[in-house]
């Protein structure tokens, strides 16, 4: 660490306003062109949005900016000063901070060691740092106590510590990619308000995203990018969301049908008090629940994460070998069952985390195509992998759910965060579930492929599936579900019917706000 | 698409190329230091062997494959199993033992001392297995551990087993009856083991089973992300346990060449220390079976090429274990120095080819 903390306040004499200027960025990976000829300029005390389609090159680019990835061409321009930044504390260095869309933070470490951890020689690790950490929480209105356990803290909190971290290493322009999907609405209202305190405070804030109504209700400008290269930046009062859309795309984006209701009353999945203990003997993960979903109905669960959905989805999936009650699919019980004789019983199953469970990041496609189906067609022959079938069902994957890859051999960590996705639904909707789990299915997918997705689960409810749909995105819950039912610390405290429903009200029910008192 | 093939090939063939270069290069520089006969050196290990030296560098390849197989079943489960020396040498006690004992006639016999060795091998391995599926002990500290106790449980048997041979000071388990001998494979003369069949029916059988079975998707599925496999309802405690076990058994085959091919017996002289061999040609291989088969010969020319060292120039013959010390080293560099060779010229080639198509897509736009 031998930088010299470079004060750019009193650097930047040269250029006025424009804190960040690429030009010209060029970026290529086996077999595709991740940014091509990219020209940014992000002024101070703005947030600049930078939107396009998966794939388009977003990531790659901020991570650029970051020192993670170095360019094939162009040039950077920090204050005016051109700069090469080779590392992530380069970066850092010249006051450039990021926080990457998964979270890096130690569970059984306090908010303090978690920030100081890696920038000791800053203020120290004792009160020097615990009181710029209450300064900076204070300037920013994060709301941040530097003693917390992360443990005990929700995601909208543990991102402001991300933010927090970043500020505290003297970051002067912040990058967040995906921030928001993450989040329920009234986080997000949250996250907003404080990228504003840092605008007001002379920072550059860049943000990417997929939903476009925020982009425009926080942005200042817009960058569309499109295939790697910058189609345009725009003031982003002069837009409407449909029009960034159009320029993500290049041409008009379907408009999503609406739907009559399917529901059958046949049963496919029943619960029936469902309990799962805290290993660490705190209140229950899954306290009671009950819940019946039939064929052709989408059951839609609406929660602050953190509140049981991802134990209530392992629970059922049989990964949580603790959790107690009845669980019966297709009217047979399965409680006792393997995850993966549930699976070939003909649950489909998207993961909240779709790196840690998704996908083998350094396998090929087609081998990510066989995961999780390695006990049926068209993936086997008898004891052997079928590497024909398997190749050819993850070609037929790849054309029908848009995953933009140089090919099925690629390895799945090369797909951008969209992409990986769109490989895991289409994974789990073949072989013809007949219910399906879905975490998040859009998660970090861009419009068009949103609106995609929807349309296949849509399709597959009218042939029977039945769904139990876990999102944080309250638009995605009331515009599939039949029903929408919330979970708060553990347990369902009411069911709402999506077509009379705002979203607001959902809110307030998984806050809690609504909520009568806790029973101890 | 040939010419990529050919470029993969290439590069598949340089990172090992490299790392025998810079091994080279570092042990000539320890000779020229040490003030002995470098160029002396390296045109003994380096000249055609004699018959009777190829015949050995083919048994003892032998012997280093079983063993590099048995680490590389690990490995690609994420599986440190350190403990492939312990396991051969108690298994081959056993083997010995049973074989002596001719509970069955000739061949039979055989198949029996097979199954018992690779039984105990199995079951030695399987402790470790054992611990770390019920109570999480890292199996680098257990199979460690388990072979120290290999050393002493062998020790104390073969006193026992050997009390009733008579007349010798080498204490041994009773000779295979010669119906029970595995015969030789005539080869430049001489003979080589005739259990370098069986070694390549394992090679054969090791790339089946991991690359083309569902078994061995689970395997390397749990190997490369254990939440990954979870989820996709893979039993991951069972797939450590069974793949320690497989490991064990293989490594029970490991001292057995020796044993139907040349020694007839288990004594106080068998030979000791292939386990480690075998750790390092598995990385050298990169677990692959051929790469195995070609870094085995590898050790075992340079071993082999070296013995006369000693008696013609006055060098110790250790000094080829400093080159396979450095082999190992920098060819985890190599292979990555390489990698990242390769995904440059990936990345110029896709750009010159696609940079025309960008040109006309921007002008269109
Ligand atoms: N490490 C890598 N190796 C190879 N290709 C990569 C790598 N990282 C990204 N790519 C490719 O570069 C392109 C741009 O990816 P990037 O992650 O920047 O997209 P993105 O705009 O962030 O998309 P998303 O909205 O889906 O997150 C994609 O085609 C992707 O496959
Ligand atoms: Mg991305």
């Amino acid at each position: 660490m031998s930088n010299t903390s470079t004060d750019p306040g009193a650097s930047a004499t040269g250029a006025p306003d424009v804190a960040v200027r690429l030009r010209g960025i060029g970026k290529t990976f086996p077999g595709v062109v991740a940014n091509h000829d990219v020209d940014i300029d992000v002024r101070r005390g703005t947030i600049h949005a930078i939107v396009g389609e998966n794939g388009a090159g977003k990531s790659t680019l901020m991570k650029i900016l970051y020192g993670v990835q170095k360019p094939d061409s162009g040039t950077i321009e920090l204050d005016g000063q051109p700069v090469v930044l080779s590392s992530p504390s380069d970066a850092i260095g010249h006051g450039v901070g990021m926080v990457f869309q998964h979270f890096m933070l130690a569970d059984n470490l306090t908010v303090l060691e978690n920030v100081v951890l890696g920038a000791e020689k800053l203020h120290g690790i004792g009160d020097g740092a615990r009181t710029k950490i209450r300064e900076i929480s204070a300037a920013y209105g994060l709301g941040i106590e530097p003693d917390d356990l992360v443990a005990d803290l929700g995601v909208g909190a543990r991102q402001r510590i991300e933010i927090l971290k970043v500020l505290y290493r003297g970051a002067r322009i912040i990058i967040l990619d995906e921030p928001t999907a993450v989040l329920v609405p009234q986080e997000v209202d949250e996250l907003f308000d404080n990228l504003r305190e840092l605008k007001a405070e002379g920072l550059a804030v860049i943000f990417i995203s997929h939903k476009l109504d925020e982009v425009l209700s926080v942005a200042d400008e817009v960058t569309v990018i499109r295939r790697g290269a910058t189609v345009s930046t725009v003031p982003a009062d002069s837009v409407t969301s449909r029009q960034l859309a159009e320029l993500m795309v290049g041409s008009e984006l379907p408009s999503p049908s609406t739907e009559l209701s399917t529901v059958t009353d046949v049963e496919v999945l029943e619960v029936v008090d469902l309990h799962l203990p805290d290993a660490r003997g705190g209140r229950p993960l899954l306290d009671g629940i009950s819940l019946r979903i039939h064929r052709g109905e989408i059951l839609g669960i609406a929660g602050v994460e953190g509140n049981g959905q991802a134990e209530l989805v392992e629970a059922i999936m049989g990964m949580r070998p603790d959790a107690t009650g009845r669980i019966e699919l297709n009217d047979g019980d399965i409680a006792g069952w393997s995850t993966r004789e549930r699976r070939e019983a003909g649950i489909g199953y998207i993961p909240e985390d779709r790196h840690r469970q998704g996908l083998l990041l350094d396998a090929p496609l087609w081998e990510n195509r066989v995961l999780g189906h390695q006990t049926r067609e068209p993936n086997i022959a008898g004891p052997f992998i079928d590497r024909r079938g398997a190749r050819d069902d993850t070609e037929r994957i790849v054309r029908e759910y848009d995953v933009r890859s140089p090919g099925i051999d690629t390895l799945a960590r090369a797909l951008s965060g969209g992409n990986q996705q769109k490989l895991i639904v289409g994974r789990e909707m073949s072989s013809e579930p007949s219910l399906l789990i879905a975490a998040h299915p859009t998660r970090g997918v861009d419009v068009g492929a949103q609106a995609a997705i929807w349309d296949h689960i849509k399709r597959a409810r009218r042939d029977g599936l039945a769904v139990l749909l876990i999102s944080a995105d309250l638009d995605e819950l009331i515009g599939l579900s039949d029903t929408i039912a919330v979970l708060l610390r553990g347990r369902l405290v009411g069911t709402f019917d999506p077509g009379d429903v705002t979203p607001q009200q959902l809110g307030s029910a998984m806050t809690g706000a609504t909520d009568e008192e806790e029973t101890a | 698409m040939t010419g990529s093939r050919m470029t993969r090939i290439a590069l598949a063939l340089a990172a090992p190329a490299l790392a025998l270069v810079t091994a080279f290069l570092i042990t000539s520089l320890v000779l020229i230091l040490a003030g002995d006969d470098w160029l002396g050196v390296w045109s003994q290990i380096l000249s055609w062997p004699t018959n009777r030296t190829m015949v050995n560098i083919v048994n003892s390849a032998t012997v280093y494959y079983l063993s590099a197989v048995a680490v590389a079943i690990g490995f690609r489960m994420n599986l440190f199993n350190i403990g492939v020396d312990g396991q051969y040498r108690i298994a081959s006690f056993a083997a010995a033992w049973v074989a002596g004992e001719a509970l069955l006639p000739g061949p039979l016999n055989i198949v029996l001392a097979l199954l018992a060795g690779m039984f105990v091998g199995a079951m030695w391995a399987g402790i470790a297995g054992l611990l770390r599926v019920t109570r999480g002990v890292s199996e680098v500290i257990s199979t460690i551990m388990l072979n120290a106790i290999a050393t002493a449980v062998v020790a104390y048997l073969l006193r026992k087993v050997a009390v009733r041979e008579e007349g010798s000071n080498i204490i041994s388990t009773k000779p295979l009856p010669e119906g029970s001998r595995i015969p030789g494979i005539p080869f430049l003369g001489g003979e080589i083991y005739g259990f370098v069949v069986i070694a390549v029916i394992v090679g054969i059988a090791y790339w089946v089973l991991l690359n083309r079975s569902r078994f061995g998707f689970d395997l390397r599925a749990a190997g490369q992300s254990e939440s990954a496999a979870v989820a996709s309802g893979i039993n991951v405690k069972k797939m450590m346990l069974v793949t320690m076990l497989m490991s064990g058994a293989i490594a029970g085959l490991v001292g057995l060449p020796l044993l139907f091919g040349q020694a007839y017996a288990y004594g106080s002289t068998f030979q000791s220390g292939l386990g480690f061999a075998g750790i390092a040609i598995a990385l050298l291989g990169r677990n692959h079976p051929i790469g195995i088969a070609i870094g085995a010969l590898l050790f075992a020319w340079l071993d082999q090429q070296s013995n006369p060292l000693q008696i013609l120039l006055d060098v110790s013959p250790d000094i080829v274990k400093v080159t396979q010390g450095v082999i190992v080293l920098t060819v985890v560099i190599a292979y990555e120095v390489v990698r990242r060779y390769g995904v440059r010229l990936e990345q110029r080639h896709v750009a010159a080819a696609l940079d025309p198509q960008f040109q006309q897509k921007e002008v269109s736009a």
